[in-house]
């Protein structure tokens, strides 16, 4: 193994490589910036440029692109608040009020920190124990995976604001329900498509994340006049002077040595939860960011739990420690069992296939160059995109000194032009609308949006591993008490949901 | 200037050079009714790649267009069939259970079939350390308690997995909608069911399960294939075993609605030439497909036979009336 990491070192290190993962990392970080283009669309576009290249530096490009597109997803997610891919979400949730704070520097340059310890625990990780972490993919079966979902979907207490309970639940049932569009994946028989061909995908996760998060947030903003007093932007424009404090501020990415002690066991108990969810196929990366955001606010000390949603640095380091940690976990599954976990990994297959190499078992035995270097260059990469990117945070941040009448038909150029490039049909622009106008509304009326998009989300994975849960156990749900793993994790479930009432019971007897 | 003058009389060269390889077909534009990395995506790509790197034609382009499990591909053709005459569509076996599907207004008959290019044959498959150890010890099971032997296969239910489940019930004598057939969203999911031991049994391609295969993970009880393989000489047939059964995935190519006989011609011929470069060679022995060439009218005629036996299966799984 040693003599393996160390030709995986050589191959990962020679110049041609470096140069590889340095510019996929570039290149990823801006393709991933833009709303509509998230890892997957960065992944593919990669394809045609890996022909010319020899295995292990086409792989490590790709990977360098992955990671860049995840960073650059993370960007578009606090600034203005529209996540590219599902596995940001949770980042957008934290990340941007604290952009709005004028704190754009620091919220990305902890994005930067968290994901750089968030991948390299995960690189660490599956470097020692890659093969052995397969089992643990193997150990998971349907009906655990559908206790997983629901503890994911606990996350909605940590969403939801005091007395906000009952909304937020609501929300996530018509995430839910919204989810439920489209072909069954089952039966492959459509539901609620009204007989139109164009509902028979669903909607996709993209419409809907720029719908309720990103459109209703800039028409929003609009209608509630906040164009007009923008706190950024005192003054006339162009008077520079009495913008240069603000602005030097915004870029800041100055974190204090409190506020270091305060995350970094955040983003170590985020790293390896998120790790462990990514090495399960399919949900990985948005499931762990999820379920870091919702332990970490239960963790948290009475006190800083309000400022969760508003803007707290914990809320914002859990799901992006995660999320990477997540990512780079979703090798486990690729490289060892040849089985992708989540839609990129699929796309690096297809990539790996095409070379005439099929990642399996037997790939670190048969082509241990190619194992190794994209383990050690996962690593690298994570470097490089940390070097990469913190001196590119202050400009990243002057994007929100884009006077707000710039700004707003900007964003909603993206949301269209995204949203298009996903399913070029335009009747996708028209649901986004409408979905947004919807949005609009019951923002107004108090309701929390991102429970929408959770119960959208994982309602998918709910709904079919509940189904196949079911035809497994011949339609018993014994599977609940029959699986130690499905138990233990409804138990833990069940603790989520009991411990604001134990915590109260615990103070009253005190 | 003496640059540009070099540099014309090279190109002109060149032009020289493929005027005599280059038929009437100059370029190919190819969609993928699926999103990159996908079955469909590697079969156009490696014919494509094929194509020019023996010259057989100058320009191939792609179009990856992915929506309702292809079928706005298949939409996008009739809409376009006009400006599109040299547009060549990927495709598979699942068009004509979907073809039949009420839910689907479009069937393969509104395309005009060119070729089938490659082939994977149905399987099989158990753990390797299965208590199924032949192909009889499953179906003596199946006869006694047909509902407890749970199948994984990589699609959902009336899909490819799924029928050739049903199919394998029929050979063995038994009603195919008692298959109880557990649907995941590919053929590694499934995989990974059979591996951690969710289900005992998965119906599957070969391409899907080869790895595993190799890895002495997996074993395949039999295969819907006319002969063995000579990549699993160990693989008995089902027709050896006594269960006339065989069930191809094709991939191939279809050209626009009212293609003009010659210009289907035309592609096939370019297809069939292809088939027999060496440039193919190394993209079909890389990707381990099998060649599975029928061209023209014997491919509406291969068509048209697994139209009838997917109706069949699929009025028996209660799929259609």
């Amino acid at each position: 193994m040693f003599e393996g990491i160390a030709s995986g070192l050589g191959t990962a290190l020679a110049p041609f490589n470096l140069l590889m993962v340095t510019l996929g990392c570039f290149a990823g970080t801006f393709i991933g910036l833009l709303p509509g283009l998230g890892p997957i669309s960065a992944v593919a576009l990669m394809i045609p440029l890996t022909y010319g290249l020899d295995p292990a530096s086409g792989m490590i490009l790709m990977a360098g692109v992955y990671y860049g597109a995840v960073f650059g997803g993370s960007t578009s997610s606090i600034l203005i608040n529209a996540p590219g891919t599902a596995s940001t979400v949770a980042t957008s949730f934290d990340g941007y009020p604290l952009a709005q704070s004028g704190q754009a520097g620091r919220a990305l340059a902890l994005a930067a920190y968290a994901s750089f310890c968030g991948g390299t625990i995960g690189a660490i990780a599956l470097l020692v124990a890659a093969p052995l972490l397969a089992q643990v993919a193997l150990g998971f079966q349907s009906p655990d995976y559908f206790a997983l979902m629901v503890l994911g979907l606990t996350a909605i207490t940590a969403m939801a604001g005091r007395g906000q309970m009952l909304q937020a639940a609501l929300m996530a049932v018509l995430g839910l329900m919204l989810g439920t569009v489209g072909a069954d994946a089952t039966s492959g028989l459509p539901r609620f498509t009204f007989g139109r061909l164009d509902l028979i995908d669903g909607f996709s996760f993209l419409l809907l994340a720029m719908a309720t998060f990103a459109l209703a947030e800039v028409v929003g903003s609009v209608l509630a006049g906040k164009h007009r007093n923008n706190p950024l932007l005192p003054g006339e424009q162009g008077s520079g002077s009495s913008v240069a404090p603000v602005n030097a501020a915004l870029g800041s990415m100055r974190l204090t040595a409190a506020e270091v002690r305060e995350v970094a066991p955040v983003i170590g108990r985020s790293s390896v939860l998120g790790f462990l969810v990514g090495v399960l196929p399919g949900v990985g990366a948005t499931l762990a960011s999820f379920i870091a955001y919702g332990v970490e606010r239960n963790l948290a000390p009475q006190a800083l739990r309000a400022r969760f949603g508003k803007g707290s640095l914990r809320g914002l380091a859990a799901p992006e420690a995660a999320n990477n940690a997540a990512s780079t976990g979703s090798f486990v599954p690729l490289l060892t069992l040849g089985i992708p976990g989540s839609g990129t990994t699929a796309i690096m297959l297809g990539a790996l296939v095409a070379y005439g190499i099929q990642p399996g078992p037997r790939l670190f035995v048969d082509h241990p160059e190619v194992f190794w270097s994209v383990i050690v260059s996962m690593y690298v990469g994570n470097l490089v995109l940390l070097l990469l990117n913190l001196p590119l945070i202050p400009y990243l941040a002057r994007l929100l000194r884009v006077p707000t009448q710039l700004l707003v038909p900007m964003v909603i150029l993206f949301c269209v032009v995204g949203v298009y490039l996903v399913s070029f049909n335009t009747v996708d622009i028209q649901i986004m609308v409408v979905i947004a106008l919807v949005a609009l509304l019951l923002k107004g009326l108090g309701f929390p949006m991102a429970p929408v998009l959770l119960g959208f989300i994982l309602g998918g994975y709910l709904e079919d591993n509940l189904q196949r849960a079911l035809i497994l156990y011949d339609g018993s749900v014994r599977f609940l008490w029959e699986r130690p793993a499905s138990l233990g994790i409804m138990g833990v479930t069940l603790l989520f949901l009991l411990w604001p009432m134990l915590e109260r019971w615990r103070g009253i007897n005190r | 200037m003496n640059f540009l003058v070099k540099n014309l009389f090279l190109f002109g060269l060149v032009l020289l050079c493929c005027a005599p390889v280059a038929a009437a077909v100059e370029r190919l534009h190819l969609l993928i009714p699926g999103g990159a990395g996908g079955g469909w995506d590697s079969t156009a790509r490696g014919v494509g790649r094929a194509l020019t790197d023996a010259n057989l034609i100058e320009v191939v382009s792609f179009q990856n267009m992915s929506g309702a499990g292809g079928a706005k591909a298949v939409s996008h053709m009739i809409e376009t069939a006009e400006q599109n005459q040299h547009v060549l569509m990927v495709n598979s076996t699942p068009i004509v259970a979907r073809s039949l599907m009420p839910v689907f207004q479009q069937s393969w008959r509104d395309l005009t079939p060119v070729a089938a290019v490659i082939g994977d044959y149905g399987i099989v498959a158990v753990r390797s350390d299965s208590s199924f150890t032949t192909l009889e010890d499953l179906f003596a099971q199946l006869k006694v308690a047909p509902r407890d032997v749970k199948i994984a296969g990589g699609s959902n239910r009336g899909g490819l997995d799924h029928l050739i489940a049903a199919a394998m019930f029929r050979a063995a004598g038994l009603p195919a909608a008692d298959a109880r057939y557990v649907a995941y969203d590919a053929g590694g999911k499934a995989l990974l069911a059979l591996l951690s031991g969710e289900t005992p049994v998965m119906t599957a391609t070969v391409g899907d399960a080869m790895a595993m295969v190799h890895a002495g993970k997996v074993r395949i009880l039999a295969i819907a294939a006319p002969k063995r393989l000579p990549e699993l000489p160990q693989v008995p047939t089902f027709t050896e075993l006594g269960y006339p059964l065989t069930f191809i995935n094709w991939r191939g190519f279809f050209g626009v609605p009212g293609l003009a006989d010659e210009a289907q011609k035309e592609l096939a011929e370019l297809l069939l030439r292809m088939s027999t470069t060496p440039e193919w060679e190394a993209v079909r022995a890389r990707h381990g497909w099998v060649n599975n060439f029928v061209v023209g009218s014997e491919f509406t005629k291969y068509l048209e036979t697994q139209e009838q036996i997917t109706g069949e299966l699929m009025r028996e799984l209660g799929f259609i009336q």
